[in-house]
């Protein structure tokens, strides 16, 4: 059966990118985040502590990429004004620890378009792919999320 | 984590282990706070009117924040010497601030690629009543007593 919202029209949106965005990562922004998750791990709390680690100085918690404000690229589909939606969930890749003081430049693009038949009806699956790049051009983290619309 | 907590290494680890439980017990004070820290205003996580308008039992616990919970435990269990490689969630069930919830895992497969020693791990966040509301995988690269370096 042919997708009532995710159409051929609708899947070219896939491979759209948002706008880049470079933000300086703040020692205090990392504590902040580190406080509010509850987590009082040395090397996400404590540049004097971090500094005899292995990292040789504080670095984010895994999940701290959210904070960058991503320019998420607006996905245009016919389901008026009236959808639902909710957060399925992300899958993170790690290749590089974010430091304070890193210039990391994060950017979304739209990865994929999906639809399936749920009990309420269609259900769109929307996955962006935002990678997080440091000021080496070393690729930090991906993260895949998807967003649900129904 | 403390700098005093067990540094597992490779050959510490079997198919089976069960990694070192994280629990939390998030207030709606801290579902403020990860909103201030993470940019995520999206009133369900604090605003009880709001919450119940749309349906919701009460203000409920960001995905994402369940998603850092995982995180620790998995940076947890890394040490400060292992490397979280990967972090998968998907959120299926509601956590509402003022119950408790525990992060656990086990240890599901363990090889070496690439000269990594990797650690493959299902781990999961469930409420007190034992549902898995936050299921998902994680893989870790542990040090090994045999590597030099």
């Amino acid at each position: 059966m042919a997708n009532k919202y995710v159409t051929d029209e609708a899947r070219k949106q896939i491979g759209k990118v948002g706008e880049a965005r470079t933000i300086e990562v703040e020692r205090g922004a990392i504590r902040r985040f580190a406080e509010a998750i509850g987590d009082t791990n040395p090397i996400f709390n404590s540049d004097r502590d971090a500094r005899h680690t292995r990292f040789g100085g504080m670095v984010a918690p895994p999940t701290f990429g959210r904070s960058l404000s991503a320019a998420i690229p607006d996905v245009k589909l016919d389901m008026g004004e009236s959808f639902r939606g909710l957060d399925g969930g992300s899958d993170w890749e790690y290749f590089e620890p974010i430091r304070a003081g890193d210039r990391i430049t994060v950017q979304t693009k739209i990865a994929d378009l999906r639809e399936s038949a749920g009990r309420l009806g269609p259900m769109v699956f929307i996955t962006t792919e935002t990678t997080y790049t440091n000021q080496f051009g070393q690729v930090c983290a991906i993260q895949r999320s998807t967003a649900i619309r129904y | 984590m403390s700098m005093a907590q067990k540094q597992f290494y490779y050959e510490d680890v079997e198919v089976g282990l069960e990694l070192p439980s994280l629990k939390k017990d998030p207030s709606t004070q801290q579902l403020v706070k990860y909103a201030g820290a993470s940019g995520d205003f999206y009133q369900i996580h604090y605003d009880k009117d709001f919450a119940l308008k749309n349906h919701l039992p009460g203000v409920i616990l960001h995905g994402a924040l369940k998603n850092a919970f995982l995180g620790q435990l998995m940076t947890d269990f890394a040490g400060e010497l292992g490397w979280l490689r990967k972090l998968s969630v998907q959120y299926r069930g509601m956590d509402q601030p003022g119950t408790p919830v525990t992060c656990k895992g086990k240890v599901i497969k363990k090889y070496i690629d690439g000269g990594n020693h990797l650690v493959d791990c299902e781990i999961w966040l469930e409420n007190a009543q034992g549902e898995k509301t936050t299921p998902g995988s994680a893989t870790v690269i542990l040090p090994s007593r045999h590597a030099a370096g």
